[in-house]
């Protein structure tokens, strides 16, 4: 007698596993990253100069905190399903893969926390 | 068959380019001090180099992204379409890429 049901132990076996909600995240992130990434850079070359005084009264505006946010968020995580497909890819042996992985998730969840708590510090500081 | 594999080349590389752009944030967030510091970095040879490797790389995927996208949901997949939506993003990656750096 084991634990597990017999639909337990079958959820997750077929040949796609995650697989299609891996894809289906990864093209959603692509279509707002071409929304948000070309904003960011129009945006970017519209400012007066790239001085501090003018790129953080830039930033802490609501309306490009928001959007801000939404980059660096969605480009975490696009960037996270990306670098997976390339370590299942390259990487071989199953230690070196699923550290490398671990690895890779981890810098990834830091950088969006870092990029989300930079944005909201400049967009709460803002007067 | 080329554009495919510099696909995950320019990927990768803008995975290093978010590191660069979560680090100008940070500096931004934290003062203008910091942010000189960064800006500075920036500015210097080396930066400006890595700058335009990573505006290089941004245009390709986003181009090539668009290639395939279109692909995902069946178009284009005839050879002589392909070659010419290779060639579009060739052609489209370098006016912009050039285009950014003379607009600055």
């Amino acid at each position: 007698m084991s634990l597990r049901s017999p639909l337990g132990r079958v959820l997750g076996l077929g040949s796609a596993k995650e697989g299609s909600s891996h894809w289906w995240a990864q093209r959603m992130t692509a279509v707002a990253l071409g929304f948000l990434s070309t904003w960011f850079l129009i945006s970017i070359l519209l400012l007066d100069n790239l001085q501090f005084d003018v790129v953080s009264a830039w930033a802490g505006r609501p309306f490009n905190s928001i959007l801000l946010l939404l980059t660096t968020a969605t480009l975490a995580y696009h960037s996270k399903l990306g670098v997976q497909v390339v370590i299942e890819d390259y990487v071989h042996g199953p230690a070196i893969k699923v550290f490398s992985l671990v690895m890779s998730n981890f810098t990834h969840i830091l950088l969006a926390a870092a990029g989300v708590f930079a944005v909201l510090k400049i967009g709460f500081g803002a007067p | 068959m080329t554009l495919s594999i510099l696909h995950r080349v320019t990927g990768v590389a803008l995975s290093v380019g978010l590191i660069v752009l979560t680090i100008w944030l940070v500096a931004l967030s934290t003062g203008a001090a910091a942010y000189e510091q960064i800006t500075a970095l920036m500015q210097s040879i080396v930066g400006r180099l890595l700058l335009a490797g990573f505006s290089f790389a941004f245009f390709f995927h986003l181009c090539n992204g668009v290639r395939h996208l279109f692909w995902d949901v069946g178009k284009g997949f005839e050879i002589r379409q392909a070659n010419a939506s290779a060639w579009s993003v060739v052609l489209a990656t370098s006016v912009l890429t050039l285009g950014l750096w003379l607009a600055l």
